[in-house]
């Protein structure tokens, strides 16, 4: 047996990173399918996971992939997938399959230009939407925006305790720059990583159910061959998971799973506030994007406009309640991001025209450079451009 | 049957009887255990069961020779067979 | 209804009501359907077969056959549309010791389903695959599916289907499926006997299984439910060992059932193992 946590200093990719994080939080199973810019996840996790008796399987297609990962979750194995635009298109069907049944899993998006086949090798955070939306239905996800290889190999630690805490999906949205960026990466000790695995239920089995929660809104979970005899369905769901097609077993079932998003939304928010506390000009960005980000606000310091940045490292749940409350002190914000504006709507729905609000972003293929960041926060100061 | 000597087994070998259990609840009433049953023992009954379907009755329970195949053409888990 | 003793205080248990979430029961299959005999089939295949019932699930797609899953009383899993093979696999891969069933229809299978289909067969993935065929799409309403005979009537056919259907043991052979065999749900015996032998052997096991749909295919094609069962009692020709390729689905001439294949290769998980220097 090979070493599942490889504690030291390397020099890594942050696909590379990613594979090696999920293997630090216990993943032990990962199903796949190549596609750029994602592909090395796959690669590497296939190269380690047997060594750590784990199961790789590259599947027939993106939609076997996250379907394998669903399965090897409910056998009671931490699973994850990664993939990248049109894979995770592919997905979203059965993404609203792991939400609904509460499935805990991770899964990466390294990010491409789109749509369609769009820019294969070309980084882009255009699915950022898609993300919160693109599964048919009402629902909440959780999705964390690395911006470094280091930062991937925590996150994904972070993304595989939020799914086994919370029970569901987690995605993990990179992208193209990220995910194919080499960079130095420490790994700490393995008995400092911190993993949670998922709650087992307790008490008698014949009057186990499946879907009732605890005091956190979240129910314990067992894995097939526990004697619990499980029914878990895609079908709208009472708590002992049947089937049941009613309005009130809708509304409750969807208060479940929301829920239990909206109730712990102080352990789920992280983000990071850089030059934020005095600040009258606030960047919003996230990912790749918010690493430029700094050089812009350290410029616009040095220009005498004390801008800061909120950098967003969970990405959804949206912080709405953080944006809500720096629009009531600031002068204007500005949204940095590689697509045309999707994170930059929800930050004008929550600064609801208190401020002045505007967009830095362009089609996929490139970072957003700092002066773009610099001069649109010069143009909302009314300092010119 | 006629033997031309009396087997020496022929106290032990005796055909199986049943007797069969109808759950109308949970009838349809698709007829396949009337149909195949190959003593021809079971017909509709004139009764609905609560679901409006006739559930099989029996004609004369004592010919029931315990084969199951009632029990396992049944689509309903609505009838099986034990041994008398 | 007061006063009165329940139904299920007078009446004695039915041999497999112990496998049958029977506060579920009566299912939603249509009158005459077939796919409840080839359930029940399955389950005593179950009970003859598996020692430990803890370490039995079945996984079933969408659509009729689809709801098997949610009326057996042991894990399992009512999964998307097509992709019960996929969650079966990851399911088996990190539970290598159980007994997975997929249980479905045939258009769930074999049309949306049918890529992850060959592709488990292919890996010889360590599953018992029992396909209900009923010819055509049930809970939509009776449309035409990959598995509709030629010029049958469908609601998306009501002149005439104009494809060609599938044949499943086949197309299951030329994947590498390593045990392939097909009954109807009147040779129940036959079915529950393969049902079993799948569930104890290793590899990647494919059963077909031809069962009535009155309701939606049989009305459009004066077939009533028991007019199915006498056509598989009359046209049924049983020849195990039968060429896969020579078995076309024949309602005329003659429906070829047996077990055409059976052979022995190593599984994902044992190959998987073995180049990798593991056990």
């Amino acid at each position: 047996m090979s070493k599942a946590v490889l504690t030291g200093t390397h020099y890594m990719t942050g696909d590379e990173a990613c594979a090696e994080g999920a293997l630090a939080a216990g993943c032990r199973f990962f199903g796949g399918y190549p596609i750029t810019p994602a592909t090395e996840v796959a690669e590497h996790m296939s190269e380690r996971l047997p060594g750590v008796g784990g199961v790789f399987i590259q599947m027939e297609d993106e939609i076997a992939a996250i379907g394998s990962v669903l399965g090897a979750s409910w056998g009671g194995v931490k699973s994850m997938t990664a993939t990248s635009g049109p894979g995770f298109s592919l997905m979203m069907e059965n993404l609203g399959l792991g939400l609904v049944t509460e499935t805990p899993c991770v899964i990466v998006n390294v990010q491409r230009g789109g749509p369609s086949t769009g820019l294969p090798t070309q980084g882009a955070q255009a699915d950022m939407m898609q993300a919160r939306w693109g599964s048919h239905g009402d629902y909440e996800i959780i999705a964390l925006a690395p911006s470094s290889p280091q930062e991937i190999f925590h996150l994904t630690i972070t993304a595989f305790n939020l799914s086994e805490t919370y029970r569901l999906p987690v995605l993990i949205m990179t992208d193209e720059i990220v995910g194919h960026m080499s960079e130095k990466v420490t790994i700490p000790d393995e008995k400092t990583i911190v993993t949670v695995n998922r709650k087992a239920p307790k008490g008698r089995k014949d009057r186990f159910k499946l879907y009732q929660p605890g005091e956190d809104g979240v129910a314990p979970m067992p894995a097939a061959g526990d004697g619990y005899n499980v029914h878990v369905t895609g079908l709208t769901h009472d708590e002992r998971g049947y089937p049941v097609m009613t309005v009130d077993a809708q509304r409750e079932m969807m208060n479940r799973i929301t829920g239990k998003i909206h109730k712990n939304l102080s352990h789920i928010l992280l983000n990071e506030r850089f030059m934020l506390d005095d600040a009258d000009y606030v960047i919003v960005s996230y990912g790749v994007s918010s690493r430029t980000s700094y050089a812009a606000v350290e410029e616009l310091r040095a220009m005498g406009i004390r801008a800061g940045l909120f950098r967003l490292i969970t990405v959804w749940p949206f912080p709405g309640n953080a944006v809500k409350e720096l629009a009531e002190r600031v002068k204007g914000f500005v949204t940095v991001e590689i697509n045309l504006g999707q994170i930059h709507l929800e930050v004008e729905r929550h600064v609801a025209g208190k401020t002045a609000v505007k967009l830095v972003g362009h089609t996929g293929g490139t970072i957003i450079p700092p002066e773009d960041v610099v001069a649109a926060v010069k143009d909302i100061s009314g300092k010119g451009v | 049957m006629d033997f031309w000597r009396v087997p020496l087994d022929a106290a032990d070998v005796f055909v199986t009887k049943g007797v069969v259990h109808i759950l109308e609840e949970r009838c349809k009433g698709c007829g396949y255990c009337i149909e195949y049953c190959p003593k021809s023992i079971l017909t509709f009954s004139s009764r609905f069961n609560k679901k409006g379907y006739h559930p099989p009755m029996l004609t004369g329970a004592t010919d029931c020779v315990n084969c199951h195949y009632c029990e396992i053409i049944c689509p309903e888990f609505a009838i099986y067979s034990v041994e008398a | 209804m007061t006063g009165k003793k329940k139904q299920t205080d007078i009446t004695p248990a039915h041999p497999l009501d112990d496998l049958i979430r029977t506060d579920r029961i009566p299912h939603i299959w249509c009158p005459g359907c077939g796919i409840g005999t080839a359930f029940s089939a399955c389950l005593s295949a179950i009970k003859r077969s598996c020692e430990n019932l803890n370490n039995v699930s079945m996984v079933s797609g969408i659509g009729c056959s689809g709801r098997a899953a949610g009326y057996i009383k042991l894990d399992s899993f009512h999964t998307t549309h097509g992709r019960a093979i996929p969650f079966a696999t990851g399911l088996k891969l990190a539970k290598p010791d159980m007994n997975v069933i997929v249980f479905s229809g045939d258009g769930d299978l074999f049309a949306i389903g049918g890529n992850h289909f060959i592709h488990a067969a292919r890996r010889n993935m360590d599953l018992t695959v029992i396909c209900v065929n009923n010819l055509n799409y049930g809970m939509t309403g009776g449309q035409a599916a990959a598995t509709t005979p030629h010029k049958a009537k469908t609601t998306t056919s009501i002149s005439g289907n104009p494809e060609d259907p599938f044949n499943l043991p086949l197309l299951a052979y030329a994947a590498g499926a390593t045990y392939v065999a097909r009954w109807t749900i009147l040779h129940t015996r036959d079915l529950t006997e393969s049902i079993s032998e799948a569930l104890s052997r290793k590899g990647f096991s494919f059963i077909e299984v031809l069962a009535p749909c009155p309701i939606n295919y049989g009305r459009r094609n004066k077939e009533k439910s028991l007019d199915s069962l006498k056509l598989y009692q009359e046209k049924s020709i049983i020849k195990n060992g039968a060429d896969p390729a020579s078995v076309d689905l024949d309602f005329q001439n003659g429906i070829v059932l047996g077990t055409f294949v059976n052979r022995d290769k190593p599984t994902f998980y044992e190959k998987y193992k073995m180049i990798n220097g593991l056990d």
